[in-house]
């Protein structure tokens, strides 16, 4: 049987939304019948990769204008999951954010980048739609 | 933020009754951690066993405390990390930083 998942959501510039879009990517990844790892791991994945996208538009690249929206698309086929969060900001330059190696442990930021590309397959950030896109891929087959 | 902050001896236990620790709420407990710190607290044993997640704020908010603990010659350690939690410490390298604990009851054997 096909299993294609097309979520998309918008959402207010506001951390306060932070959970509400972790626990629907990791509610989506419990509905993926053919993974066949360990769903409830990619499923805390998924959350903490939401969580620290979504962040990452609301106070790098939106300015923490909360009158601003972040858009949020998630796709998953039995191949792969593709989570997509865009945003209106000024961006920023994914290779200046320390995030290919682990941070200092005593560095307070700069964990989030590292996490995300740690926990997916592919991560870029580009222009798209006027804004930018976080497009973060990780294989399911 | 539902936080309980009460002293066991010399120690002061902050426990953290979210499900979440997150950019949204984890700078109510970076305060609270200052606040105690600032008011003379010298150990700092933070309970983390209700919460389910945390993200990159959540643990730069407990390097702060770790920071601020040195500052003030002080201390702080942590108990109850959950599964997912303890692998976030795990792949950020901070379960090298911080003494964990299992429960409340060995940390606070270990004063």
């Amino acid at each position: 049987m096909k299993n294609h998942i097309d979520i998309k959501i918008t959402v207010p510039n506001q951390t306060r939304y932070l959970s509400l879009i972790g626990r629907i990517g990791e509610n989506m990844v419990h509905e993926l019948d053919s993974f066949p790892g360990d769903r409830e791991a990619l499923g805390q994945h998924i959350n903490m990769v939401l969580t620290e996208a979504l962040v990452n538009a609301i106070k790098h690249a939106n300015s923490t204008d909360p009158n601003t929206e972040v858009q949020i698309s998630i796709n998953a086929d039995d191949k792969e999951l593709v989570i997509r969060v865009y945003d209106n900001g000024q961006g920023f330059d994914l290779d200046l954010v320390p995030g290919c190696n682990c941070p200092d442990p005593l560095e307070e930021q700069g964990r989030g980048i590292y996490i995300i590309r740690s926990l997916m397959d592919s991560v870029v950030y580009r222009k798209a739609n006027g804004g930018n896109v976080l497009e973060m891929k990780k294989a399911l087959g | 933020m539902n936080l309980k902050t009460e002293p066991n001896g010399k120690v002061m236990v902050v426990m953290v009754r979210e499900e979440r620790l997150d950019a949204h709420n984890s700078n109510e407990l970076k305060v609270e951690m200052n606040r105690l710190f600032e008011s003379g607290t010298r150990d700092l044993l933070v309970d983390l066993k209700e919460v389910r997640f945390i993200d990159s704020s959540g643990l730069g908010v407990l390097v702060s405390g770790f920071k601020n603990a040195s500052t003030h010659q002080g201390s702080i350690k942590l108990c109850g990390l959950q599964t997912q939690v303890k692998s976030m410490f795990e792949l950020t390298r901070l379960h090298r930083v911080f003494d964990i604990f299992q429960t409340i009851d060995e940390a606070l054997e270990s004063y």
